[in-house]
């Protein structure tokens, strides 16, 4: 499949940039920000409308990241996508710098629609969104990644409660769901399972694939529901990409260092 | 001294609901959001007549400010209303995360702040609300006195572009502010030469009894309300202490991070001068009638009368 091959090649594109930034920045999350970066590639390359040239265009559907600490694979992204030149990458979390540890709304980088870091925030917001796509009968979708360590916070579950009340079906939530946290495996920190029945018992339709298989997330995203909101268990590898760290946690919160990454993005070009 | 009349005695919380009212009939933007507690918040006319603009969220104030940062991020102008310490304490991350640092045109509206909340004691007696809400970068924060001024001040923030704390309350109390409303100005009431008290919110009216109990004893006070703590009007501040040489802050709110100590910052930097300040003295408050508990903890007019002599004993030592 053409597109497949395309998102796969993207998806490397926002690997490589990720660990370049990483690298620069000298800190930062790598482990979640390569798992993630199969979808952010389908995301950005073939499910969302929006215009990178036009930030702020109105019917743009909205990508809502919760889990803010994963923040270097979006700015790869809307890097990759036009947003702003590739080279302000190496700018991450460097004094004056747009692109801020975590994402903050208010440093004027294109492309950010809410700042996050602090977990659990993020679904209420799309909800607030979605909600009033629904009241103005907008023919599109908000999207909202969150962690799966991120679903312990309580206020998690009041926006999925209030996703399935108000059966907005231009909701899809996608959760990472790596299975570790930083002290571990989520299921010894606070164990998540059965997480389907979860939500499906708070409304929602839920869908589970490989998140590091695009063509797995093209057919979930092309899922269409009409009375509930959509939650993808995409299930990923931590570090993917890069077979050395992959389900490694260790990997949650540290950057490359230059030996590290010149190796990892051997990696990268031999495996793809 | 300037006589101020009691047009009705009515709460603070209808003025925040009539004027939702108002805006929702005056533009579609307007959306509200209330988290189980729409009669308190006199959010039922809104409710009634645009069903649609209207969203119950549950009891679960976290959410209800993330979904008002998304209607916001969607273009509306969106509302919450539930008590002062549901919209503040317990949600601050979310303001903090999502709203002001996010830049969102939320309004906060938060009634039922304070000791004059009443019977249902500590618990729900918020008093460190405005010194939350001051401390939060990106926020405006209000606090008004009367329907009137509660009236004005919902219908005002409505056009003001960014996040805003609006924070009244629930007791019927006396209506007398004048029918004009600027954001960051504060309002003369009475004009004076011996000191200069800045009351907000309930205690303006308990600043202007001892005002008047304090020209029987042949001085005459400055009154100012300040209902915006945040801008700060520096220079209404500043012009009147230049003039009376000693200053009285009231507020009902605890004195660490309050009213009080927003005047106290700037007269230091500034007019450093004699200064005294009403509000709580790091306490929780209890149950019991409004009147009572404004008595019991220091905040009624005896209490700003004994004070501005306080001040004006200082001015001239
Ligand atoms: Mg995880």
């Amino acid at each position: 499949m053409k597109e497949a091959l395309f998102l796969i090649k993207k998806a490397r594109e926002i690997r490589k940039s990720v660990i370049l930034s990483l690298n620069a920045a000298g800190s930062g999350h790598l482990g979640g920000s390569l798992g993630l970066a199969d979808v952010f590639s389908v995301l950005y390359f073939h499910e969302m409308k929006h215009k990178p040239e036009q930030p702020d265009w109105l019917d743009r559907e909205r990508l809502i990241l919760s889990i803010g600490h994963v923040a270097p694979v979006l700015y790869a992204t809307l890097a990759e996508s036009g947003y702003f030149d590739k080279e302000e990458l190496l700018t991450l979390r460097k004094l004056g710098t747009r692109l801020q540890g975590h994402p903050g709304r208010d440093h004027g980088l294109p492309g950010v629609e809410l700042s996050a870091g602090s977990l659990g925030q993020g679904l209420g917001v799309a909800v607030g969104i979605a909600l009033m796509d629904q009241h103005e009968k907008k023919d599109k979708r908000t999207f909202c990644i969150m962690g799966d360590g991120e679903l312990q916070e309580g206020s998690v579950w009041e926006a999925a409660m209030s996703a399935g009340h108000y059966k907005l079906h231009n909701i899809i939530g996608i959760v990472d769901r790596n299975n570790v946290q930083i002290d571990g495996k989520t299921e010894d920190v606070m164990s998540l399972e059965p997480l389907a029945d979860k939500w499906r018992s708070f409304g929602w339709h839920v869908l589970e694939c490989n998140g590091n298989d695009v063509e797995e997330l093209i057919q979930a995203f092309a899922h269409k529901s009409d009375e509930k909101p959509t939650l993808i268990l995409a299930h990923t590898k931590m570090g993917c990409g890069i077979p050395e760290i992959e389900n490694d946690y260790t990997w949650h919160g540290k950057a490359p260092n230059g030996e590290e990454m010149e190796r990892f993005l051997g990696m990268l070009v031999k495996n793809r | 001294m300037k006589q101020f009349e009691v047009r009705q005695r009515k709460d603070t919380r209808s003025g925040f609901g009539d004027a939702l009212y108002e805006l929702g009939k005056e533009s579609d933007k307007v959306v509200a959001l209330c988290a189980d507690l729409t009669g308190s918040l006199k959010m039922d006319a809104f409710k009634k007549e645009f069903p649609d603009r209207f969203f119950q969220t549950g009891i679960a104030e976290a959410n209800m400010i993330g979904m008002a940062a998304g209607m916001a991020t969607a273009g509306l102008i969106p509302f919450t209303g539930t008590f002062a310490n549901f919209s503040t304490g317990r949600v601050y991350d979310q303001i903090r995360q999502s709203v002001a640092y996010s830049e969102k045109n939320v309004k906060i509206c938060a009634s039922h702040s304070g000791l004059t909340l009443g019977e249902d004691g500590a618990t729900h007696q918020v008093l460190e609300d405005i010194a939350m809400m001051r401390a939060m970068p990106n926020m405006t924060v209000i606090n008004t006195c009367d329907y009137t001024q509660t009236f004005l001040a919902t219908k005002a923030i409505a056009n003001f572009n960014g996040p805003v704390y609006l924070r009244f309350g629930r007791p019927a109390v006396p209506d007398f502010s004048p029918q004009n409303f600027e954001i960051g100005k504060g309002v003369l009431l009475n004009e004076g030469n011996d000191v200069c008290i800045i009351a907000t919110g309930h205690l303006v009216w308990e600043a202007l009894q001892a005002a008047e109990q304090l020209e029987q004893k042949g001085y005459s006070a400055e009154v100012i309300n300040i209902h915006t703590i945040k801008p700060l009007d520096e220079d209404i501040i500043l012009k009147s202490a230049a003039k009376c040489r000693c200053v009285v802050t009231a507020e009902e709110h605890e004195l660490n991070g309050g009213l009080g100590e927003a005047v106290a910052s700037l007269l230091g930097r500034k007019l450093p001068l004699p200064l005294e300040m009403i509000g709580v003295n790091d306490s929780f408050g209890e149950s019991g009638k409004p009147m009572e508990l404004l008595e019991k903890y220091g905040l009624g007019a005896s209490n700003i009368l004994e004070a501005t002599l306080r001040a004006v004993e200082r001015r001239t030592a």
